[in-house]
């Protein structure tokens, strides 16, 4: 499962980085490109978003970009056979993620066969929070797949333990309030939420929203398990192209690794 | 009078808090949690202390003309032989039903001590009843508004602006109200510690749709009495249009427990076999699903994806549908019925001429489903129509509908006058 993969990677390295992608945009073939940078710098992980029409979690990068692989004819189709593409290609294990009418509308165990069949390993849901996922959940974990579920610095601490309840794999922690995009300052008060949170669940943490740049690595190791780097990789992409990709996932590889 | 079934809309089974069926919930993001159990905390209280609802229809008296009154046709009622009401919430200040959901969240945003409203609006009779309260109760406020209304609806953004509300013309998706609500989500994640989202219908998670029908329920139970008072007697039928539902659910909340027919009219846009509508129930281009926090008929394709909906009055151009409306659609409480642009123009000339009533296009809506099946009627049958809101803010759409030469031309002077 997830999470003997995680545990057995951060033996040898402190903090592991996860990366994302919006399935379709700005094309498949872009974003095959970008799961071989990803490769080659030494992601251990990467979310694959399904576009959604109303991405309420989204800041403004990943609105347009959900909007426009739409128009472009993203659909479940092709987006799970993009996925079981990459896993035959590549290692690090894929993950969906998205909102939740889609997966209603192709109905729970239907989405769970063929993320399963598409070698995907869990999902993330920005819109289902856990009391609404029990009935997903349960399918999820009879097919070997991981329900991955969010914790926020809003939480009290009693939610933080009812969210902890039916994840798996790992727990998303959102980096600060809003949605995602803007860059998040990580203070003292970060650390602080990342320790209420490993208080709450025995799974390795992953600290997502915001985080951009090699000194934010640097300081979330010995708190975080992974670094999840979303819009700062598209922003890259989109304005100084594949090299520049390439190097900045390297440098985050590389500031996540031991000094 | 007797409340029950709306009381009973309060209650929930263990587990299935904000769940009316199947419809309803709270599928938001996690960093939303705590702040809607605040809210629903909040509004608990608030339901519980006969001071609040005191508060409130005081307020409403002073402020914003309740009790609205009830208005015979006359001439209508005479040419079908049948009694034909309209509960007149274009008497509202800011001229719409509106009113009547933001000055009650108002209230609750000042028992909550937040300093900060936000707002979605579509035609932008509740963006402009937002930013009066918020200039009333002394909030900041900011309203969100799809770019295409801001188009379709300049003089209302003119008023927020004025009342000193900040508007933000949304770009994104079809860049109409659905969009203008997703970005009030966005910034409600940012902002709840001090911010409240006043949303404007009955839909969004629980407890909005709860609440906004709570607040808005002041239109159905003054209208019951004032019936019994004027006619004697409980209308057979009553009509009101439907975007997100909520001055339906006003006014139907009056008559739940009664032997009164309820139909909800949606926009039919082109026609039902066109695409072109925002029928979710009365068409066929809807089905449930889960979307901008809660579950309901929304209009989207075989996957899951929202489409784009039309109708000539931006209030009802929405793709989702207030999920106790569902659930009292899906029970066989509620029937609905669909109005096309067209038979909205001729039902909104025949008001003004016949009665001296301007109202507002999405009222035109039931008024257009009256007239449709009023031939058919009983003699003698009493119908209630929900006036939601006048009709001045329409004034560009209704000229351009009617190719009226005069507006155009006066449109071209003020545009040659201001260079
Ligand atoms: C006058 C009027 N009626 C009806 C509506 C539709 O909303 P609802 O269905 O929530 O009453 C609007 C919305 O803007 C409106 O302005």
């Amino acid at each position: 499962m997830l999470e003997d993969y995680l545990r057995n990677k951060l033996q040898s390295q402190p903090l592991l980085v996860m990366t994302h992608l919006v399935a379709g945009y700005p094309s498949l073939e872009d974003n095959w490109r970008m799961l071989e940078a990803m490769r080659d710098a030494g992601v251990a992980l990467v979310e694959l978003q399904f576009p959604f029409s109303e991405p309420i979690a989204d800041g403004p990068v990943f609105v347009r970009a959900n909007q426009l692989a739409l128009q472009q004819g993203m659909n479940g189709e092709r987006y799970f056979d993009f996925m079981r593409r990459a896993a035959r290609e590549f290692e690090f294990p894929l993950l969906y993620m998205g909102y939740y009418n889609p997966v209603f509308r192709l109905g729970g165990q239907r989405f769970c066969d063929a993320l399963k069949d598409a070698g995907g390993r869990g999902y993330i849901i920005a819109d289902l929070p856990p009391e609404l996922a029990v009935d997903l959940d349960v399918k999820a974990r009879e097919a070997g797949l991981d329900p991955i579920h969010l914790m926020t610095p809003a939480n009290s601490e009693a939610r933080l333990r009812e969210i902890a309840v039916n994840a798996a794999g790992f727990v998303y922690c959102v980096a600060r309030k809003g949605v995602t995009g803007r860059q998040t300052a990580l203070g003292l008060d970060v650390t602080d939420y990342l320790d209420r949170c490993r208080k709450a669940t025995g799974l390795p943490i992953g600290l997502g929203f915001g985080i951009r740049t090699t000194e934010d690595l640097r300081q979330l190791k010995g708190h975080a398990d992974i670094a999840i780097i979303g819009t700062a990789c598209l922003e890259i992409w989109e304005q100084e192209g594949e090299q520049a990709y390439r190097d900045y996932l390297h440098a985050l590889q590389k500031a996540a690794g031991r000094n | 009078m007797s409340m029950k079934k709306f009381e009973e809309l309060f209650q929930f089974e263990p587990g299935r808090e904000g769940f009316y069926g199947e419809y309803g919930g709270a599928y938001i993001p996690e960093i939303l949690h705590e702040t809607l159990a605040e809210l629903t905390r909040a509004f608990e209280n608030a339901r519980r202390d006969p001071a609040f609802w005191r508060e409130y229809a005081e307020l409403m008296g002073s402020y914003s003309c309740r009790p609205t009154p009830i208005t015979r046709c006359d001439n209508l009622s005479r040419q079908y032989d049948i009694d034909i009401f309209l509960k007149r919430e274009d008497l509202n200040h800011t001229g719409a039903h509106k009113a009547n959901n933001v000055l009650g969240q108002g209230l609750l945003v000042r028992r909550m001590g937040k300093k900060r409203v936000i707002a979605e609006t579509g035609a932008g009779q509740h963006g402009v009843a937002t930013a009066t309260m918020a200039a009333k109760l002394g909030f900041e406020c900011t309203i969100y508004m799809g770019a295409v209304d801001v188009e379709r609806q300049r003089p209302n953004v003119f008023w927020m602006e004025q009342l000193g509300a900040q508007v933000v013309a949304v770009e994104d998706g079809t860049r109409t109200l659905k969009d203008a609500i997703n970005a009030a989500m966005r910034d409600w994640c940012a902002s709840m510690a001090d911010t409240h989202y006043v949303l404007g219908t009955v839909c969004g998670p629980h407890p909005f749709p709860l609440m906004v029908t709570y607040f808005q329920s002041i239109i159905g139970r003054e209208a019951r009495d004032q019936m019994l008072r004027i006619q004697g007697r409980l209308p057979d039928r009553v009509y009101a249009c439907v975007g997100g539902g909520s001055n339906a659910s006003g006014i139907f909340a009056g008559f739940l427990d009664d032997k009164v027919e309820l139909v909800g009219v949606e926009a039919g846009g082109l026609g039902l076999d066109t695409h072109q509508h925002a029928a979710r129930i009365a068409g066929h281009d809807a089905c449930a699903g889960v979307a901008q926090g809660y579950r309901t008929y929304f209009i989207q394709d075989a996957e899951g994806q929202m489409r784009e909906t039309h109708s000539i009055s931006a209030g009802l151009d929405y793709i989702g549908v207030g999920p106790i409306l569902a659930w009292l659609h899906d029970s066989g409480r509620i029937r609905f019925a669909a109005a096309t642009d067209q038979e909205v123009i001729q039902a909104f000339k025949t008001l003004v001429r016949q009665e001296g009533i301007i109202p507002a296009l999405e009222s035109s809506h039931a008024i257009a489903q009256v007239l449709k099946e009023a031939p058919a009627m009983p003699r003698g049958t009493t119908v209630l129509i929900n006036l939601s809101g006048r009709g001045d803010k329409d004034i560009f759409t209704i000229a351009e509908a009617l190719a009226d030469e005069r507006w155009l031309e006066f449109l071209r002077r003020k545009v040659a006058a201001a260079g």
